[in-house]
């Protein structure tokens, strides 16, 4: 028998250090686009907002002053003033702050109530797994709103806090799914096969070898909860259900619109606090859209593939390419002449 | 000697997914698929059992006194609705949860839900089914249109990727993630307020009643433009956006390749073998948004003040019928599985792979 | 010398809406280490099931496993402990590593798992075993599995397997998916093994002509059936079974195909 020699690789860069700094920058590697760190930075912006909201904002919020009402912005208040004189511009800086810390309690409550449900059930088989993905089934098909309206409507002054965590229970249900799917796709993966056949406890399976890669799956999944708590809460607010003395965007919509702002034009009032949900929605799903890219690669190279192409003059489906006419012999004597 | 797999003529042509790739099986595949379909149909009855034992529920949980003094404050209910009221709600009684419980479903598979005090003690059933064709009609409209062009253009933009046409999508995504409520303001804002061209709200001018005049639809239809748009603009992004990755993803597929190198035309490839394939997922998705299309619904409703069953839970909501806030919910929770109901079955013959077993 | 007893095992399947698959029907066979088996049959034969029975992935649905005359007991030390005497290299290099975690970490695993050496050994080990399977350490043990070729990732699959220095390998398809020219080293490297540490390896393949080269004996398997066994030399040049027969004549032999076809002018390719 041969014996072969001992391969040598070429040596073409380090591999990547074995250090924690090194393995955390490339966990985060579904954050290193562009779209994903537009995302990243707006979000950063209205989180710092929130934190730093007294500082900013130049009026207390509820601070009333009967001489200027319903003014349109001026020097003194850059966003004009509320029916009462209210500075529109401190209310919404103030009003930040409720909507990040009811989006992202929220939906951290519901992504681990996702992680859990889903990466279990998707592991398991038979019975228990059908059980849970069916209990996964009813939270996703039993509407989320109307209950909200209900449960909501039960209680005085609903706490803040009371209402993350209902919109945590009602939205863990899709990623939930999304993350049954996943996991039992990697279930059959030949190197879950090779971990259970050596032995690994099953803890052991799921945390480290599966959950990192589930890591991309969990952080969509999270960032598009963020964005549904975030709407339902100032859709929430606006309509009435949560009382009107708590401050997020929502709640400014719902003074602004029934005091008539809408009819009379004073934009100054609606306009901001709806441009703000919509900048942290747009924020959020740019966060998202990186990380789609970064799990189907497809989607970027599609487009860069299709556009090279129509440089060079093709059209990327036209899946064929023109060859020239080649003389095609007749005989095998002329073949091989 | 070479390394190649013998080819050897396999008898049986179907090789099933399950974890083996041994090829004896006893028993065929049928046209229909029963086995998804039935336990789809059991599931369904799972939720519906679900949703009406949360229903059930809701009431007791309220603080005691408020429900009690709910009866108290509606003396001029007939014996026969004040029971109803009793079973529905849980109040005023002796009796067992277990007992209540039983009472309730008698009630249910009767379809008594009991009468509302907003409205005049007209039994719940009618004041809903008198809301129900409205918000189905616009709402069902505006969800059909809306997935129709966003399928269609998501799988225009997604063929010709590159082009100028991917603009579309960060336009249509942050259309859709301006809250709904927003943008339904704007466009009452700008098209009613400003510019005239539609009412305010409502379904129908006022002073008229229901009827089937050509004068009727047509108001009916001017009254709908506004909130039918803006829920189509709002839900276009997530549709087109869905249905363009899926198309991305289907088009890298050697079959596609094949069909090209065929010499098929570019609208058959298109249409023919990529759009039905990356269009599954959507059918899925659109399943499972219904009960996300619902909450639109409440909030639309709420901004053009349209007499769907949206407006009717808020009303009901803020007035304290808690008999009509039970009966909404219950009858919101059915539109949603019937629709999912619906959804399933249109993908159970779509996809062909469903017709095989399920590993 | 330890002896792996594969006992009339019969594997049933039951797939929803489709009734039964039988993937094995009463196949027996032993396995002792120092000894090479090779296994052969084409795709849908029952070869990968063996291989999951023989790794505890699936259990059979009737018959039994024994090894050194005792029974595989279901769940406990036992279990463990026959784990940690039969390892199993899988088919698709790419599949069997963890995408997410580097070639140290797939190595040291089983090392910590059975307690092979103390834990201040483990990097040796590590290094050590790498070797062993031909790999230069420094350069291969902090990549990801998607930095290094495929036969290189299965070189580390093997390391792995001999990890937890088993008696017996199961090695299923081993360089099925490898580029034809890199086969014959990982095949050798196999069998290099399996010499220096007087391994059982049970050599599941497709491929008749490897299996005669490397295996000591060769059972053929047709739809969870064994139907011939021998010696290798045995099996594949005097077959007595229609199926092996028919096996043989499908390996596509090009020399004897391209000297009889017309117009060509002869000579080697």
């Amino acid at each position: 028998m041969t014996t072969t020699a001992t391969i040598r690789m070429a040596r073409t860069e380090d591999p990547t250090p074995n250090t924690f700094w090194a393995r955390l920058g490339s966990a985060f590697a579904m954050f290193r686009n562009a779209k994903s760190i537009t995302g990243l930075v707006i979000l950063g912006f209205f989180v710092l907002v929130a934190i730093f909201a007294d500082v900013l904002a130049p009026f207390s919020p509820t601070q009333v002053d009967n001489t200027a009402r319903f003014q349109p912005p001026s020097p003194e208040h850059w966003l004009g003033t509320t029916h009462i004189g209210e500075d529109v511009l401190s209310q919404v800086i103030h009003g930040t702050r409720g909507v990040i810390v009811v989006g992202f309690l929220a939906a951290i409550l519901a992504t681990v109530i996702a992680i859990v449900v889903g990466v279990v059930s998707g592991y398991v088989r038979g019975w228990k797994s059908e059980g849970l993905s069916a209990l996964t089934n009813v939270f996703l098909v039993i509407p989320g709103l109307p209950l909200i309206i209900i449960v909501a409507s039960m209680f005085e002054e609903p706490p803040l806090v009371l209402i993350a965590a209902v919109l945590g229970i009602t939205g863990w249900a899709w990623g939930a799914r999304v993350l049954r799917a996943q996991t039992m796709s990697l279930r059959n993966r030949d190197f879950v096969q090779a971990a259970r056949a050596n032995g690994e406890p099953l803890r052991r399976i799921i945390t480290v070898e599966m959950l990192p890669n589930l890591m991309a799956l969990i952080a969509a999944s999270f960032v598009g909860t963020v964005t549904a708590a975030i709407l339902g809460l100032t859709t929430l607010s606006y309509i009435g259900v949560i009382p009107v003395n708590t401050y997020n965007w929502g709640t400014i919509l719902n003074w602004a619109s029934a005091q008539g702002a809408f009819r009379q034009n004073q934009w100054w009032w609606y306009l901001p606090p709806g441009l703000c949900i919509a900048a942290i929605g747009v924020a959020l799903s740019l966060i998202n859209f990186g990380i789609d890219e970064y799990v189907n690669p497809r989607l970027r190279s599609a487009g860069e593939r299709a556009r090279a192409m129509k440089k060079k003059g093709l059209n990327v489906n036209d899946a064929v390419t023109a060859v020239r006419a080649v003389e095609v012999p007749t005989s095998r004597r002329e073949a091989r002449e | 000697m070479t390394a190649v797999e013998p080819q050897l003529p396999v008898e049986t042509p179907d090789a099933l997914e399950v974890g083996t790739t041994a090829t004896t099986t006893v028993k065929g595949r049928s046209r229909i698929p029963w086995r998804f379909l039935g336990s789809r149909a059991l599931f369904y009855l799972f939720t519906l059992w679900a949703a009406i034992t949360i229903n059930f529920f809701l009431p007791r949980l309220m603080k005691g006194d408020a429900v009690d003094q709910y009866l108290a404050r509606n003396r001029n209910v007939t014996p026969e609705a004040a029971d109803a009221l009793r079973a529905l709600l849980g109040i005023d009684t002796d009796k067992s949860m277990w007992q209540q419980y039983i009472d309730y479903w008698g009630l249910m598979l009767r379809g008594d839900l009991g009468v509302s005090l907003l409205h005049g003690l007209r039994p719940v059933g009618e004041v809903i089914s008198q809301a129900l064709p409205w918000t189905v009609g616009l709402v069902g409209f505006a969800t059909i249109i809306s997935f129709l062009i966003g399928t269609i253009g998501g799988a225009v933009i997604g063929w010709r990727r590159g082009s100028r046409s991917e603009i579309m999508i960060p336009i249509t995504t942050f259309l859709s993630t301006i809250p709904y409520f927003w943008l339904g303001l704007l466009a009452i804002a700008l098209f009613s307020v400003n510019l005239k061209w539609f009412p305010i709200g409502k379904a129908y001018g006022v002073g008229y009643s229901p009827e089937f005049t050509p004068e009727f639809i047509g108001q009916v239809i001017h009254h709908g433009t506004l909130p039918a748009v803006t829920i189509i603009i709002a839900s276009l992004g997530g549709w087109m956006l869905g249905m363009r990755n899926m198309m991305l993803t289907v088009l890298d597929e050697d079959y596609i390749t094949v069909a090209q190198a065929k010499g098929m035309p570019n609208s058959r490839v298109l249409w023919r073998y990529a759009a039905r394939n990356a269009v599954l997922p959507q059918i899925q998705s659109f399943a499972l948004s219904i009960g996300f299309i619902v909450g639109g619904t409440i909030v639309m409703e709420m901004v053009f003040s349209y007499p769907g069953v949206g407006k009717l839970l808020l009303d009901a909501t803020n007035g304290k019928d808690y008999a009509l806030m039970q009966g909404v919910f219950l009858v919101i929770t059915l539109s949603v599985l019937v629709a999912n109901i619906l959804a399933d079955i249109a993908y159970a013959f779509l996809d062909p792979r469903t017709r095989q077993t399920e590993a | 010398m330890t002896t792996l007893e594969f006992d009339s095992v019969t594997k049933v399947y039951h797939v929803r809406g489709a009734g039964q698959m039988k993937a094995l029907d009463d196949v027996s066979f032993t396995l002792s280490s120092g000894q090479t088996i090779g296994l052969v049959g084409q795709s849908g034969s029952g070869k990968s099931t063996i291989a999951k029975i023989l790794t505890q992935l699936e259990t059979p649905t009737s018959g039994e496993i024994r090894l050194d005359g005792k029974p595989i007991p279901r769940r406990g030390k036992g279990l463990r402990d026959y784990r940690q005497q039969l390892r199993m290299v899988f088919q698709d290099p790419f599949a069997s590593l963890n995408p997410y975690h580097s070639i140290r970490h797939h190595i040291e695993r089983p090392l910590r798992l059975d307690d092979v050496v103390p834990k201040r050994e483990v990097e040796d080990e590590v290094r050590r075993l790498l070797d062993r399977v031909r790999l230069e350490p420094d350069s291969v043990i902090d990549r990801r599995p998607h930095e290094l070729s495929g036969g290189q990732r299965q070189r580390v699959a093997i390391a792995r397997a001999l990890a937890s220095r088993p008696r017996l390998l199961v090695a299923d398809e081993p360089v099925s998916m490898l580029d034809v020219s890199i086969r014959m080293g990982v095949l050798n490297l196999l069998a290099d093994l399996q010499r220096e540490e007087g391994l059982g390896v049970l050599y599941i393949t497709h491929d008749l002509a490897t299996a005669r080269h490397f295996s000591d004996e060769i059972l053929v398997l047709n739809q969870g059936k064994v139907v011939e066994s021998g010696t290798a030399d045995d099996v594949i040049l005097r077959p007595q079974n229609p199926y092996t027969q028919e096996l043989r004549a499908a390996s596509p032999d090009p020399e004897s195909h391209f000297a009889s076809a017309p117009g060509l002018s002869g000579g080697t390719r």
